[in-house]
């Protein structure tokens, strides 16, 4: 499985994720990029994520992924 | 709002989409962003191809091609209709109403109810449960719901989040009187202090359109529009649907005394596929009893989603007999509907296009 960071990277080549503390206000991820992680972030870790759970808050950073991943079992 | 309607039905269901159609990865180019990010977008949204008119066509046009269509073919008789909803966020003119000017371009009786009706996504359950109400009076024993839309016209061609997914269509539905076509619960939300997460900003008398409001700009996440150009708060509104929709759903189910076991399809408004993939498993519905290929093959064309839907997946089997079916549609507003409703056999249920 690929840890999220390089899923990140993959999605936004270009972008510095290390630099940011919020990838969402930052730009480094719009509505739509978040869409398409959540789709990586399913087919790498078998997981299905809620409807619900897909906010910007869960995706501003590194932690804020591992934490809504660790709430379907994956663990790091 | 919970309401209930009994003794109707839609007794015919037409749906007219431009046929003109357009690929997304063709149109790529035109966005502000790598190929590579389209491209999964594509994946993961379901883009592919899109139908949108050609030139100035009008949601008139869209409607009149559709019931000329039935007036040939013997499905519908002029002098029957006795009112003609049009359902449309995309009027010919500020006034007078589309639907008069429909009405005096195909010589439609004057003992007629013609009414416009402004909604998106949800409209053409509005337009049904409207339909529902008129043939309340006995003097209405016919009334036609169209539903149409060219909102092409209104998205920039530079704007990732909403020019892939746009479409233009328009449906018509014959709706009837129809005793022991069962009970038709349905359920009805509104929330205008969230309405700017679907707008269009300019246009209207609060903002009219001017050199200034056609001026370009570039937002933050690199697509470029104008404030006569339609605007959508992508994050905002996937959320209001994810947290809404299921609720509402289970809630018109457990109205009914039923559950998603006994709803032979879900005829839901089609978004894009991701956002239909999240609402099946909240509510915990097969994939196949959901259709959420209408972007892919034709584009969201708001509420005349439904229809489209039904057309393309489901045709044989409503000409032939009955299915219990469950419709939903969520958007501009904002609104969220629901309904229950037995459809079929039907006496036509097709889709044409419009040249």
């Amino acid at each position: 499985m690929k840890p999220v960071h390089h899923i990140l990277q993959e999605l936004r080549p270009e972008a510095d994720f290390k630099a940011s503390d919020d990838f969402v206000s930052d730009g480094l991820l719009d509505s739509f990029d978040v869409v398409t992680l959540v789709s990586e972030l399913e087919e790498n870790y078998g997981v299905s994520i809620a409807g619900t759970d897909i906010l910007p808050e869960n995706f501003r950073d590194i932690q804020a992924i591992d934490g809504l991943l660790k709430k379907y079992g994956v663990h790091q | 709002m919970k309401l209930l309607f009994e003794n109707c039905a839609i007794s015919g269901l037409l749906s007219v989409v431009p046929q003109n159609e357009r690929n997304f990865v063709d149109e790529m180019a035109n966005f502000n962003f790598p190929a590579s990010r389209s491209l999964k977008l594509k994946q993961v949204m379901g883009y592919d191809r899109h139908r949108i008119v050609d030139g100035e066509v009008c949601v008139s046009d869209l409607v009149q091609a559709g019931l000329r269509h039935l007036f040939l073919q013997g499905l519908l008789v002029p002098d029957e209709i006795d009112a003609l909803i049009l359902i449309t966020q995309t009027p010919d003119y500020p006034m007078p109403p589309t639907s008069n000017v429909i009405q005096g371009k195909l010589g439609l009786k004057t003992d007629l109810l013609c009414m416009d009706i402004n909604q998106g996504c949800a409209g053409f359950l509005i337009g049904l449960m409207e339909a529902f109400l008129l043939l309340q009076q006995s003097n209405i024993g016919k009334v036609v719901v169209a539903n149409a839309d060219v909102l092409s016209r209104k998205v920039s061609p530079r704007d990732r989040n909403s020019y892939p997914l746009i479409g233009d269509a328009a449906s018509i539905a014959i709706v009837e009187r129809s005793p022991n076509s069962g009970p038709i619960p349905m359920c009805l939300k509104m929330d205008g202090a969230r309405s700017s997460a679907l707008c269009i900003p300019a246009g209207g008398m609060k903002n009219p359109s001017s050199p200034a409001t056609a001026e370009m700009t570039e937002d933050q996440d690199g697509n470029f529009r104008c404030l006569d150009n339609l605007v959508m708060d992508g994050a905002a509104v996937f959320n209001f649907v994810q947290v809404e929709v299921p609720p509402m759903v289970e809630e018109l189910l457990a109205q009914a005394g039923t559950t998603t076991e006994g709803i032979d399809a879900f005829f839901f408004h089609q978004p894009n596929r991701f956002m239909l993939q999240k609402l099946a498993q909240a509510l915990r519905v097969p994939e196949e009893k959901m259709p959420m290929n209408v972007v892919e093959y034709f584009g969201n064309s708001s509420g005349v989603t439904i229809p489209v839907a039904i057309a393309h997946n489901f045709r044989d089997r409503l000409l032939r007999g009955s299915m219990r079916t469950c419709l939903a549609g969520f958007g501009v507003g904002l609104t969220w509907a629901s309904m229950l409703l037995t459809l079929g056999p039907l006496q036509f249920c097709e889709l044409i296009e419009f040249a």
